[in-house]
């Protein structure tokens, strides 16, 4: 029964994988879009929290997009942001919003 | 269940022996998680692209698909941030992160050196271990000197005269020779035609060592001698800082294209016959994908670099086989950066778990922001973000996005430190 992937812990992520709903791969499309801000913002939003990055998880919706939009605007001023943020369709940004209001803030 | 034959039980002992069997305790007291068994998949090179498709192969795929990921070097260095070594703020180990991460995410992390890729029969001949098959491969091989191209710097100067362009222990070994360079000497830094890895880098160090120079040794110079027709990354910017905050240290010289070197004398000489005498010399060598990824018959650019599928990352030469990183013949304006290598390897984790699902990979958006250490403690950055053209069949940036620092600031130093601690945990936890 021994198999070298066989070792991961249970509980983790199944919902992924076999059969998907239609909603279920709009949000497989959103998760994989969220990994884009990762780099900086932790993986699913979490962030180390060094150096005053702020972590994505668990952000309100309408908080996200607004910053979002003020970031694209120039409303809100930023170092890179700004020039990130124009990158990004509303469609993508919504999708974003939607994804990390939902993820928890806490690691799994 | 599939067979366990005796080279995957040589495997199994192998990275059994290197977590401590951890992973083993934990399956004890665990019931064992009932998911279709979807793929097999071995990932070549744990640096910025390798180690982030293993990450994400986990997150996204769950249980169903096993990954492998193998490299020759126990432990993941990082190449951003290395520059600072040079320059006296940061020690390696400041910059070196272990597998045990990967291992927690039911990554089979091994530390080898691979000696071939069968594309065909989906198997990779190991060094130490036995020889293992895949449904799809991963290849994020990094790359390889050109050091052919620099007469004279053969095997016996690249003991004394270093690149330091894969960060390790030449990073080390050029920081010694630079503490031990007298007040009043002279590094001279050479830089390759693009495209190379890490397009700002270059700048970047030399910045570095002009600031280890302006604090701690200011009779010193800096002489950069560049291929290229102009500085190739944040130009107003690393000008600016070469001539105000170093002026009268760096000296950089566009256009200066180093094709010869005298190991002894310690000079460099230009295809022009100029001859550069330095205390330190630092050539960085031309680049192109790895020697695995050639002897694999994936490099089909130039003679130099993987042209990919920007849908998958699969390789235009082989099908099934997914390349990431330096590797790969860049798609228009997009760096050589390990933040890059995070994305392409993000893509291919996405697109091998939707075709092991049956389904069709889609696009996915890729962004890049690139910062570099003017000194230690303020930042410059480019940034970028990549959408697939489905005409041109590749990836273009997005009109109206992007762009550069407007100054140096201790701010984006901060957020610099913060990429990187939370880059290493995305890809390496």
């Amino acid at each position: 029964m021994l198999r070298w992937f066989g070792f991961k812990a249970a509980g983790a992520i199944v919902a992924a994988v076999g059969v998907v709903s239609a909603t279920g791969v709009q949000a497989q499309e959103a998760r994989y879009l969220a990994s884009n801000c990762a780099n900086c913002h932790g993986t699913e939003g979490r962030s180390a929290g060094g150096g005053g990055m702020p972590g994505l998880a668990g952000l309100s919706r309408a908080y996200f997009l607004e910053q979002m939009n003020a970031f694209r605007s120039g409303a809100r001023q930023a170092t890179v942001m700004h020039q990130i943020a124009k990158g990004y369709t509303d469609e993508q940004i919504a999708q974003l919003a939607d994804f990390f209001s939902k993820q928890p803030v806490a690691g799994k | 269940m599939h067979r366990f034959d005796e080279s995957r039980r040589r495997v199994l002992l192998a990275a059994g022996a290197g977590t401590g069997l951890a992973t083993l305790g934990a399956c004890a007291t665990t019931p064992p998680v009932a998911e279709k068994r979807l793929g097999r998949v071995l990932v070549v090179g744990a640096g910025y692209g390798g180690a982030t498709a293993a990450k994400y192969l986990k997150l996204w795929g769950g249980a169903g698909i096993e990954v492998m990921l193998v490299d020759r070097q126990t432990a993941f260095v990082s190449c951003p941030l290395s520059n600072l070594v040079l320059g006296g703020s940061r020690a390696i180990e400041d910059l070196t992160v272990g597998y045990e991460g990967l291992r927690r995410q039911g990554v089979v992390v091994l530390s080898d050196e691979v000696q071939g890729i069968d594309p065909v029969r989906r198997r990779v001949r190991f060094g130490k271990f036995a020889d293992q098959t895949f449904d799809r491969i991963v290849v994020s091989p990094g790359v390889d000197f050109d050091f052919g191209a620099v007469q004279g710097l053969d095997a016996d100067a690249q003991s004394t005269i270093l690149h330091a362009w894969k960060a390790g222990p030449q990073t080390v070994a050029l920081r010694r020779q630079l503490e031990a360079m007298p007040d009043g000497g002279v590094y001279v830094l050479t830089i390759p035609p693009a495209p190379y890895r890490c397009p700002p880098g270059p700048y970047e160090r030399a910045c570095q060592v002009a600031h280890y120079f302006k604090t701690r040794k200011p009779r010193s110079k800096v002489i950069v001698l560049d291929a290229n027709p102009e500085i190739i990354s944040k130009k107003g910017l690393f000008t600016k800082v070469f001539t105000e905050d170093y002026k009268g240290i760096i000296d950089y010289r566009a256009q200066n294209h180093v094709t010869e070197i005298d190991a002894r004398g310690r000079t460099a000489i230009t295809e022009l016959g100029d001859r550069i005498r330095a205390d330190v010399l630092n050539v960085v060598p031309p680049q192109s994908a790895a020697g695995l990824a050639r002897a694999a018959g994936l490099v089909n650019t130039n003679n130099r670099w993987c042209q990919v599928d920007w849908v998958t990352m699969e390789s235009t030469a082989a099908p099934g086989i997914h390349v990431l990183g330096d590797a790969t013949f860049s798609a228009p304006a997009m760096p050589k950066s390990g933040h890059m290598a995070n994305q392409h390897g993000k893509t291919a984790a996405a697109a091998i778990v939707e075709l092991m699902n049956g389904r069709a990979p889609k696009p996915m958006m890729m962004a890049n922001t690139c910062y570099s250490f003017v000194d230690d403690q303020r930042v410059i950055h480019v940034a970028s973000v990549h959408r697939y053209d489905a005409d041109k069949k590749t990836m273009q940036t997005v009109p109206g996005s992007g762009g550069v620092s407007t100054a140096p600031s201790t701010l984006e130093g901060t957020y610099a430190n913060a990429w990187a601690q939370n880059i290493w945990r995305d890809m390496l936890a």
